[in-house]
C-alpha cells in the first residue's frame, strides 16, 4: 500500500488502485488525478498538455473507460481502478496497441503517444474492429500536434489485426 | 543517462586539454580538426563547432552533437550516419545531444540545418574514427594496414585470420585522433544501414510511457516552481505585495533582479502562490486587432542581415503597365502559436556554485548564455542539457524557463522544476508574426511572367525571392515592431511568402486562361522543381479532374533551403457543412535521403500542421493581451480534420541532404487556398482562410477571463525571442 499525505490544507483519506497497486491518499479532495499520478506517485507517463480536458495527453483508464485525468478530482476516486500507460504492458510484453504504434512508427516527439495508446486501448476493448470513422470519432479528443494522425490511424487498424491473432502469433 | 561533468565545458576548453577520458572512460576519441567539408555553407548559420566520437572498451560508440531532438527524428537520422561510417548496427550508437558541457557548440536546432550541418560533421568524424581503429589494429599486428577492413563493429584481416572487436582494440587506450575535415565519406550508393527504412530502437520507451521528457524528471528533494509574468509583453512592474503568497505554508517566494516567483511542494501550490501575489504594472496603450495592420505598416524595426533580402532587376513598373494580365492584391497572415504539446519546462539543480539545467529548448548554447547573463554567473558554471522534448516547431528558442528554474533552485537550496501551464505557454512564448504582403504581378500574352513587385511587412526573408523566371522584379521586405512577442516558426517566412506568391500565380494563370500546373511549368527554369511539380500532378491525377460544384483542387510549389516541394490539395466546401480538406499530395525532393520513413512522417505531419494555419489557427488579442490563450479557444488540427495524405519522396543520392522538417509544409496553405477558390468562387487572401465562417473570434469575456491579474511565468528580461521588433533566425 502506498500512502501519502499532502501539505496543502484540509484533507480526507481516499483509497483506490493504480496499476493494481493499492493507494491511500490524504490530500485535498479537489486535487486532480493527473497531478497525483505525476507528482505524488511519480507515474510521469501520463502527460499534461492543457489541463482543461482538450488534448487527451492525460488519458488513463478509469474503471476501464478512457478518462482525462486532469478532469478527475481525487475525491471522486474512492474504490476506483486506475490504469495508466505504465500499467498496460504485462511481464514486459507490449500490448497489441503498443506493438502496432512501434511497428507503424506512429509518433514524432512522442508526447501525445501515451494518451493515444490508452485511448486506443479503450476503443478496441469496446469495439474490436472499428471502422475508420469510428476511430476518428473516438480519438478526436486526443491532439497530436506533430500531426501524426494518419500514422496513428494506421496503428490502430494494425492493433485491431494483431489483437485478432492468437496470442502466440502476435510476435 | 546523464554523463559525469567535465572540469569545464568542452566547447570552452582547448581541444588538447579536454578531460575526455576522465568523463567517458578509456578508449579512442576522434575529433574533427576544423570545419567539416560540405557543411554549414550558409553565411547566416555558422556550422556546429566540430564533432567528436568516442569508442569505448564495450565497443559502444558515443557521438556528440549540439543539435537537439524535438520530434523531428534527427536522433535516429544522425545516429544512422554515424553507424554507417563506423560499420556498426544502429543500436550500438549512443548520440549525446544538446549537452553544453559535452557537445560541440551549436547555434541551435532550426532552419533545417541538422542534416546539412551536423550530418557531414558526424559522418566525417565517424569515418575518421573507423580509419583510426584500422590504424590501431595494424599497430597491434592484426594484419597489414591495407588489407584490414571494418565490418560490423570489428576489424577483420583477410581470410578472417584475425578479427578483433573495436572494444578489445581500444581497451587500455587513451588515444585522441584528429580527423581531417575532408575525410572521404562512404558514397550513398554503398550505404548498408542508412537510406532505408529502420525502426527507432527507442520506440518501446515511448509507447510504455517510460521516455523521460524534461517535465518528467524527478530529482531527489525536488520542488516545484512558478514565476510571475507581466500582464503583457513590455509591462513594467511598479510594485508587488508578496505577503499573502509568502505566508502560505511550505511556500517560498523569490524576488531578485526584477524576477518574482514561488517554490512549493507541487506545481499547483506554486502556481496558486504566484496567483496570490498582488502586482501593479505600468501599462502603455497597444494596438488591437482592428489597428494592427496600420501599426505594422508604420512601425519599422531593424533586424539582422538574414532578416531581409531584396532583388531589383529590370523595370517592373513599366513591364507591369504593359502586361495584358495582371494581379494586384494584398495578402495577410495572422499571428499563430506553435502550441507544442509539451509546454516549456526546466529543472535546475545546483552543486556549489555550478548549476545543471535540463530544459526543453531548441538552442541549448544560447540558453546557457541567457542564464549566465540573467544570473550573472560564468558560462563555465552552467550546464544545459536538453532531454527529449515534446516538440518545438521553432517555438522553443531561448532560455527564459531555464533562468527562472535556476533562480528558484538557488533560492530554495533544492532542485526545482518549472513547467509552464498551457495558458502560460500561449501568453509567454512567442508567435509566428502577423504579416502583410503587397503584390503586383503581370504576365504576357503567352503566359510568361513579365513583372513581379513583391513587398512584405513583418514576415521575414525566407523564400522571399520567386523561383520563377521573371525579367522585371522588385522584391523586398521590411521588419516591424509587434505588440505581441514574435519569433521563429517552422519554416517561418517561407510559409507566408510562399502563400502570397503561389496564390498570386494562380490568380494570374486564371486571368491568362492557362492551367495552373502548365502556367508554373512554363515559368520555371529549375529542372528539379519542374520534376517535382510534374510528379505531383501525376500522383494527384491532375489531368483527370472533373469539376463539380462545391469541390476544388489547388496546386502550389516551393523552393527553400535546398528542398523542392509541390503540393496538390483537394477540398469540399458546401454551404451546409464545414470546409473539409479531402486530400493532400506532397512531392518532396531534398537531395540524399538518409532516413526515408522519418522524412515521410515529417511531410505528413507538416501537412497537418500547415492545414491548421491555413484554415483556422489565429491568435486574437486586444491591448497587447491574448484573448484565446487556451486550447479550447485556439483550434488546432484534430483527427476529424485529417485528410488523405500522400507523401512522395524523390531521392537524389548525388546531391547532399538538405533536411526535411520545414520545406515540405510551405506549399500546403496556398494549395488549399487555391482549391478553396475553385470550390467557392471566392478568393480569400488572408490566413487563416476560414476564420470568418468557422471560428468566430472568442468574445472578449470568454477570451479574457483572467486578464487583469498577472498569472505565473518566467522573467522576461532580455529574452531574445521577446524583444520587440526584431526578427530572429529561423524555425524549428
Ligand atoms: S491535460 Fe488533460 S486533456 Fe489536456
Ligand atoms: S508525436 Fe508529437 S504530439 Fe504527437
Amino acid at each position: 500500500m502506498t500512502s501519502f499525505v499532502g501539505e496543502d490544507g484540509p484533507t480526507s483519506s481516499i483509497r483506490f488502485t493504480v496499476n493494481d497497486r493499492p493507494i491511500s491518499v490524504a490530500i485535498r479532495p479537489d486535487r486532480n488525478l493527473l497531478e497525483v499520478l505525476r507528482v505524488e506517485l511519480g507515474l510521469t507517463g501520463t502527460k499534461y498538455g492543457c489541463g482543461e480536458g482538450e488534448c487527451g495527453s492525460c488519458t488513463v483508464l478509469l474503471n476501464g473507460r478512457a478518462t482525462r485525468s486532469c478532469q478527475v478530482a481525487v475525491g471522486d476516486l474512492a474504490g476506483a481502478t486506475v490504469v495508466t500507460v505504465e500499467g498496460l504492458a504485462r511481464d514486459g510484453r507490449l500490448t497489441p496497441v503498443q506493438q502496432a504504434f512501434v511497428e507503424v512508427g506512429a509518433f514524432q516527439c512522442g508526447f501525445c503517444t501515451p494518451g493515444m495508446v490508452v485511448a486506443a486501448t479503450a476503443l478496441l476493448r469496446r469495439s474490436p474492429h472499428p471502422a475508420d470513422a469510428e476511430i476518428r470519432a473516438a480519438m478526436d479528443g486526443n491532439v497530436c500536434r506533430c500531426g501524426g494522425y494518419g500514422r496513428i490511424l494506421r496503428a490502430i487498424r494494425r492493433a485491431a489485426e494483431i489483437s485478432a491473432l492468437p496470442p502466440e502469433a502476435r510476435g | 543517462m546523464t554523463l559525469p561533468r567535465p572540469r569545464r565545458p568542452w566547447d570552452r576548453t582547448d581541444p588538447a586539454r579536454r578531460d575526455y577520458f576522465e568523463v567517458l572512460g578509456e578508449g579512442l576519441l576522434a575529433q574533427l580538426a576544423g570545419r567539416p567539408a560540405g557543411g554549414g555553407a550558409r553565411g547566416w548559420s555558422p556550422p556546429s563547432g566540430g564533432a567528436w566520437v568516442h569508442v569505448g572498451p564495450s565497443g559502444g560508440i558515443r557521438a556528440f552533437t549540439g543539435k537537439v531532438e524535438v520530434g523531428q527524428g534527427t536522433r535516429v537520422a544522425l545516429s544512422l550516419a554515424v553507424a554507417e561510417e563506423l560499420r556498426v548496427p544502429l543500436a550500438r550508437v549512443d548520440l549525446v545531444m544538446g549537452d553544453t558541457d559535452l557537445c560541440p557548440w551549436d547555434m541551435g536546432t532550426f532552419g533545417s540545418r541538422s542534416m546539412p550541418d551536423a550530418a557531414p560533421a558526424l559522418q566525417r568524424v565517424a569515418a575518421g574514427a573507423r580509419e583510426a581503429l584500422l590504424d590501431l589494429a595494424a599497430d597491434k599486428g592484426i594484419g597489414p594496414r591495407d588489407r584490414l577492413e571494418a565490418v560490423d563493429g570489428a576489424v577483420t584481416a583477410p581470410g578472417r585470420s584475425g578479427t578483433v572487436a573495436y572494444g578489445a582494440l581500444v581497451t587500455g587506450e587513451r588515444r585522441i585522433v584528429a580527423v581531417d575535415p575532408a575525410q572521404p565519406l562512404t558514397a550513398a550508393s554503398g550505404w548498408r544501414v542508412a537510406g532505408r527504412p529502420i525502426a527507432d530502437p527507442r520506440a518501446e520507451e515511448v509507447v510504455t510511457g517510460r521516455r523521460t521528457y524534461t517535465s518528467d524528471l524527478r530529482l531527489p528533494g525536488m520542488r516545484y516552481g512558478a514565476a510571475l509574468h507581466p500582464p503583457r509583453m513590455g509591462s513594467r512592474l511598479i510594485r508587488a505585495d508578496l505577503g499573502a503568497a509568502a505566508s502560505r505554508p511550505g511556500v517560498q517566494v523569490v524576488h531578485e533582479d526584477g524576477f518574482i516567483g514561488a517554490v512549493a511542494a507541487s506545481p499547483r501550490e506554486a502556481h496558486s502562490a504566484v496567483a496570490a501575489i498582488r502586482a501593479v504594472w505600468e501599462e502603455t496603450p497597444e494596438p488591437g486587432e482592428a489597428e494592427i495592420e496600420t501599426f505594422l505598416r508604420h512601425h519599422p524595426a531593424s533586424g539582422d542581415d538574414w532578416d531581409t533580402a531584396e532583388r531589383h532587376e529590370g523595370d517592373p513598373v513599366s513591364a507591369l503597365a504593359a502586361a495584358p494580365f495582371t494581379v494586384q492584391a494584398s495578402y495577410r497572415t495572422a499571428y499563430i502559436a506553435h502550441t507544442p504539446l509539451e509546454t516549456r519546462a526546466a529543472v535546475a539543480e545546483w552543486t556549489g556554485t555550478r548549476v545543471t539545467i535540463w530544459v526543453g529548448t531548441q538552442t541549448p548554447f544560447r540558453a546557457r548564455e541567457y542564464v549566465a547573463t540573467a544570473l550573472g554567473i560564468p558560462l563555465e558554471d552552467i550546464r544545459v542539457i536538453v532531454p527529449y522534448t515534446g516538440a518545438g516547431f521553432g517555438g522553443k528558442h531561448g532560455g527564459d524557463v531555464a533562468a527562472a528554474a535556476a533562480r528558484l533552485a538557488r533560492a530554495a537550496g533544492a532542485p526545482v522544476e518549472l513547467t509552464y501551464s498551457r495558458e502560460e505557454e500561449f501568453r509567454w512564448g512567442y508567435f509566428r508574426p502577423m504579416a502583410i504582403i503587397d503584390l503586383k504581378a503581370g504576365a504576357d500574352r503567352d503566359g510568361h511572367l513579365a513583372a513581379w513587385i513583391f513587398h512584405n511587412v513583418n514576415a521575414g526573408a525566407a523564400a522571399l525571392l520567386p523561383p520563377y523566371r521573371i525579367p522585371h522584379q522588385a522584391v523586398d521586405n521590411e521588419l516591424s515592431e509587434s505588440p505581441l512577442a514574435q519569433g521563429p516558426y517552422r519554416s517561418l517566412a517561407a510559409n507566408t511568402n510562399n502563400f502570397a506568391r503561389e496564390c498570386a500565380i494562380d490568380e494570374l494563370a486564371e486571368r491568362a486562361g492557362i492551367d495552373p500546373v502548365e502556367f508554373r511549368q512554363r515559368n520555371l527554369d529549375d529542372e528539379r522543381l519542374r520534376v517535382v511539380l510534374r510528379r505531383a500532378a501525376e500522383t494527384a491525377g491532375w489531368a483527370d479532374w472533373h469539376r463539380e460544384a462545391g469541390r476544388g483542387r489547388g496546386v502550389a510549389i516551393g523552393l527553400e533551403k535546398g528542398g523542392r516541394v509541390a503540393t496538390i490539395a483537394t477540398v469540399t466546401a458546401r454551404d451546409d457543412r464545414p470546409v473539409r480538406v479531402d486530400r493532400i499530395v506532397t512531392v518532396y525532393e531534398a537531395g540524399t535521403i538518409v532516413h526515408p520513413e522519418n522524412l515521410r512522417s515529417q511531410i505528413e505531419g507538416a501537412a497537418v500542421q500547415a492545414l491548421g494555419g491555413a484554415l483556422f489557427e489565429a491568435i486574437h488579442f486586444d491591448q497587447g493581451r491574448i484573448r484565446n490563450a487556451r486550447l479550447s479557444e485556439y483550434r488546432v488540427p484534430r483527427f476529424s480534420d485529417l485528410p488523405e495524405i500522400e507523401a512522395v519522396l524523390l531521392d537524389r543520392p548525388d546531391i547532399p541532404s538538405a533536411g526535411g522538417g520545414e520545406t515540405p509544409m510551405i506549399a500546403v496553405a496556398p494549395a488549399i487556398a487555391n482549391a478553396l477558390y475553385e470550390a467557392t468562387g471566392r478568393r480569400r487572401r488572408t490566413l487563416p482562410l476560414l476564420e470568418d465562417d468557422l471560428m468566430p473570434p472568442p468574445t472578449p469575456t470568454a477570451g479574457a477571463r483572467r486578464p487583469t491579474r498577472p498569472r505565473a511565468g518566467g522573467s522576461s528580461r532580455g529574452s531574445p525571442a521577446r524583444s520587440r521588433g526584431t526578427r530572429r533566425a529561423s524555425p524549428r
